[in-house]
């Protein structure tokens, strides 16, 4: 049993949790995952990325939307109350370069898309604490959904904010300050992207004509998280990696997407079936 | 009785589902012999001098002394001298490829040339072990040594309990939210209850076993870290790496390994749709490539999670099925379809990248090769294909590679199987034991337990006191 500590909203559909799991705190590197379980007897594993954690207080902290049944069971939970299980840390931490030399501070595009910032800043932190310059591009379809922004501008030297429907910040999506950043004299030296899948797949796109190195961090589906079931199986550079062990950080420009895309909807008729019986949604 | 009066009882059959009905439902196929059935089937037993059905079981249970009490009826005594080699008789007596083990060798069905007429000992075995309560186990005074038992399939609870009866303070670390391994994670309700399983796990506890449950060994902590804290370490990771055919096609939707296609089902418990939050995929026309037990456990599963047509694939011929005999039995029973001495040579799929068929090869059996076997050979241009909307892929599975990926003192050899001593069953690493499917590549329950009581054995003298 976790306990959890803190709950708080941070939009309409996010959460953010502090979850009491010392083991994991101590372990966990930026990049890595837990898997939880609300109910012990049926209970899905769902996925979720260690937003930030705290190896003294023993903590770990979960933000998440709520899409689907378990995520809405979670959201269902408050302070003082246990979920089942709590598993982790998971999956390769991210490969934390310094790309400083020669005077120049290395420069690292940290982009967040949607809920995808959540998993993007204790990426964005590392980068930062590595020694380098550490931009931010933070995208939502509008204002209400852009979340962490006080947690973002701390952790990097610059942030921009972008809104499909320009509520907020720039107008447009996280492309094309993206591009504009590729096509300076002093490139980045690395993209990282996390974000709804198809934002990755264009994103990855975007950087791919300026060789800017960048990596995607791929939220596949998931059952055990320790290389077991395959079922988070993805195809990269042609070969078929799991994305629980092998990443689930991947070269972008090597990541068949559109495969991907259409992995992360193999439940989506039982899922929608599921929603319905389960009376959690309206 | 005379030898002649004993040849003349009739093999008991097993009671079992009505394979119509079962193949619907998730309850056991093998319903159990009744106590009168057990006691007649035991009485066949010849009490041969030579016993040779004891040098076919892997950890040579004393068959014709529980054979001879079960004929009398006395099932307690008969419980105990098999718990004096065999740790988990209940899983065994069902699981157990006994045609190929214990009851290859038995006279009686040597004598009827037919193995199928040998003392159907696993059912005896069985039987004992379902109608009586063990005796508590008794455990030694405490030694003040601390065991920690990573994984908890077949290998890691027999290691861990020769170690708690050894006096030892056992911890028990499972990555998965459930103890049992493969028990319960891949062997399907319908074959092997979980409510069997968890007994054994009960009576661990019993004996002051320690259970840590969601805890990755190599990622919530280190296998080095560990070893500050504990004498010995016992590691039974099992062969959990689900293998894939590298065939085109394999990452399309509607392909899973069988791995997670049981997992769902098991562990998850997905076919209980009204109550289970995890989804299983609703496939109609199913293909599973494979010829061993878990391509048998998929096939069943599929009928049973809804499937109209279930094709079984595999390029040898029946005859090379490594799956107990009874299983290609109940499978066949059920209505899955058999493809033998066929392939997958691709899997094709719709414009949304969902499966839609299979493209086979035909087969012919070659020359012997070099461990005898006749290798199958593929016959040019027999290519045919046939629709389907899943593939279900159980053509094995390799060592799991967490550990040994994060532990480099941990030698293993090029599959990743981890390389013991013959004899204290000590990897390269000091202190640290393995067994089970870890070190032998995937293999049986019963190797598994015997795997696991010989790394207790060394770790309880490498503990001993000097
Ligand atoms: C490594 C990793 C890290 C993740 N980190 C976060 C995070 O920090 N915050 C967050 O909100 N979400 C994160 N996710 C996604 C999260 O796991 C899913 O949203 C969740 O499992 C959905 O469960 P559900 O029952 O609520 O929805 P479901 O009813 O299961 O699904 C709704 C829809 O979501 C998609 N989906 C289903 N299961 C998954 C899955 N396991 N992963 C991704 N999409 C899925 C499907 O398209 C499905 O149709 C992460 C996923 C991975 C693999
Ligand atoms: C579907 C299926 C059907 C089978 N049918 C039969 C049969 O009929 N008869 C038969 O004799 N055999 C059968 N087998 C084989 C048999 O189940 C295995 O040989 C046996 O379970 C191996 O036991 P084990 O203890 O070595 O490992 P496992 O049972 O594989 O258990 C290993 C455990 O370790 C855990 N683990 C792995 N890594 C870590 C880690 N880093 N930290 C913590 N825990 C970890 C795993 O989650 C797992 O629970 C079958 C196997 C399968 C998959
Ligand atoms: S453990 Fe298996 S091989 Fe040994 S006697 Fe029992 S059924 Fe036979
Ligand atoms: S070989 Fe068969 S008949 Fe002989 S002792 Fe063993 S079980 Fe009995
Ligand atoms: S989640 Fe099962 S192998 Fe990755």
């Amino acid at each position: 049993m976790t306990k959890i500590l803190k709950k708080s909203q941070l939009s309409e559909n996010v959460f953010r949790m502090t979850l009491e799991a010392p083991l994991i705190a101590r372990e966990r590197k930026a990049g890595q995952f837990i898997i939880l379980r609300t109910d012990a007897e049926w209970g899905e594993r769902i996925p979720l990325t260690i937003a930030d954690a705290d190896p003294l207080a023993g903590t770990i902290d979960i933000i998440f939307q709520t899409v689907g049944v378990s995520t809405k069971q979670l959201s269902l939970c408050n302070e003082g109350d246990s979920i089942a299980d709590l598993v982790g840390p998971l999956g390769k931490p991210t490969d934390i370069t310094n790309y400083s030399k020669d005077g120049r501070k290395g420069w690292v595009v940290v982009v967040g898309g949607g809920i995808g910032v959540a998993p993007s800043h204790p990426i964005a932190q590392a980068f930062k604490a590595a020694g380098n310059r550490v931009t931010a591009i933070m995208g939502a379809r509008t204002k209400d959904l852009i979340i962490m922004e006080d947690e973002m501008r701390k952790a990097c030297d610059e942030v921009v904010i972008v809104t499909d429907d320009g509520t907020y910040g720039r107008k447009g999506l996280v492309t094309e300050p993206l591009k504009e950043f590729c096509s300076l004299e002093e490139k980045p030296d690395e993209v990282v992207i996390v974000g709804p899948p198809v934002m990755m797949k264009f994103a990855a796109l975007a950087t791919k004509p300026f060789g800017v190195k960048t990596i995607a961090s791929l939220n596949s589906i998931m059952i055990d998280g320790t290389g077991m079931c395959g079922g988070c199986r993805v195809t990269v550079g042609g070969k078929t990696k799991f994305v629980c062990v092998d990443g689930p950080e991947f070269d972008a420009h090597e990541v068949d997407f559109d495969n991907f895309i259409k992995r992360l909807g193999t439940f989506k008729d039982e899922e929608a079936a599921h929603k319905c019986k389960s009376g959690l949604f309206g | 009785m005379t030898a002649k009066e004993k040849l003349a009882i009739a093999p008991q059959e097993m009671p079992q589902q009505d394979p119509v009905v079962r193949a619907h439902n998730m309850e056991e196929v093998a319903l159990g012999y009744t106590a009168e059935m057990a006691k007649k089937e035991a009485s066949r037993c010849l009490a041969c001098q030579a016993k040779p059905c004891v040098q076919g079981c892997p950890v040579k249970i004393n068959i014709p002394g529980f054979l001879a009490a079960a004929a009398e009826g006395d099932f307690k005594k008969a419980l105990a001298i098999i718990r004096e080699s065999s740790l988990l008789p209940a899983v065994c007596g069902r699981v157990c490829p006994q045609e190929r083990q214990c009851q290859k060798f038995c006279t009686v069905g040597k004598m009827f040339k037919d193995v199928a007429k040998a003392v159907a000992i696993g059912r005896v075995e069985r039987y004992c072990a379902d109608s009586v309560e063990p005796e508590k186990t008794e455990v030694a005074a405490p030694t003040g040594k601390r065991v920690a038992v990573i994984g908890s399939g077949p290998a890691s609870v027999t290691c861990a309990a020769d170690c708690a009866r050894a006096g030892h303070e056992v911890t028990m670390f499972e990555a998965f939210h459930k103890t049992g391994g493969v028990l319960v994670y891949g062997i399907p309700e319908f074959r092997l209850p979980k409510r069997i399983v968890e007994k054994e796990i009960e009576g661990l506890k019993a004996m002051g076993v320690k259970i840590v449950t969601d805890f990755v060994v190599g990622k919530t902590r280190k296998l080095a870290d560990m070893k500050k804290e504990f004498d010995a370490i016992f590691v039974g990771t099992g062969a959990g790496l689900p293998k894939f055919m590298d065939i085109e096609g394999e990452n399309l939707i509607g392909v899973f390994s069988a791995n997670e296609y049981l997992t769902r089902a098991n562990l998850m418990k997905a076919y209980l749709e009204d109550k289970a939050a995890t989804p299983f995929w609703h496939g109609r026309k199913v293909a599973v490539l494979g010829g061993g037990n878990v391509a048998m456990d998929a096939s069943r599963m599929a009928l049973r999670l809804g499937a109209e047509e279930v094709h079984l694939i595999y390029r040898r011929s029946e005859k090379e099925m490594p799956a107990r005999v009874e299983e290609v039995h109940h499978a066949k029973e059920e209505g899955v379809i058999f493809h033998t001495l066929e392939n997958a040579k691709r899997i094709l799929g719709d414009e949304q990248g969902k499966v839609r068929a299979i493209e086979c090869l035909k087969y012919e059996l070659g020359e012997p090769d070099a461990s005898g076997r006749r290798s199958p050979v593929a016959i040019a241009g027999s290519e045919f294909e046939f629709p389907v909307d899943t593939v279900v892929v159980a053509v094995g599975s390799g060592a799991n590679p967490l550990i040994a990926a994060t532990t480099p003192e941990i030698e293993v050899d090029r599959k990743g199987h981890v390389l013991v001593d013959e004899t204290t069953r000590m990897t390269t690493m000091p202190g640290v034991f393995a067994g089970g499917d870890i070190v032998l590549g995937a293999a049986t329950v019963i190797l598994a337990m015997g795997e696991g009581r010989a790394a207790a054995a060394g770790i309880n003298e490498y503990l001993r006191p000097r």
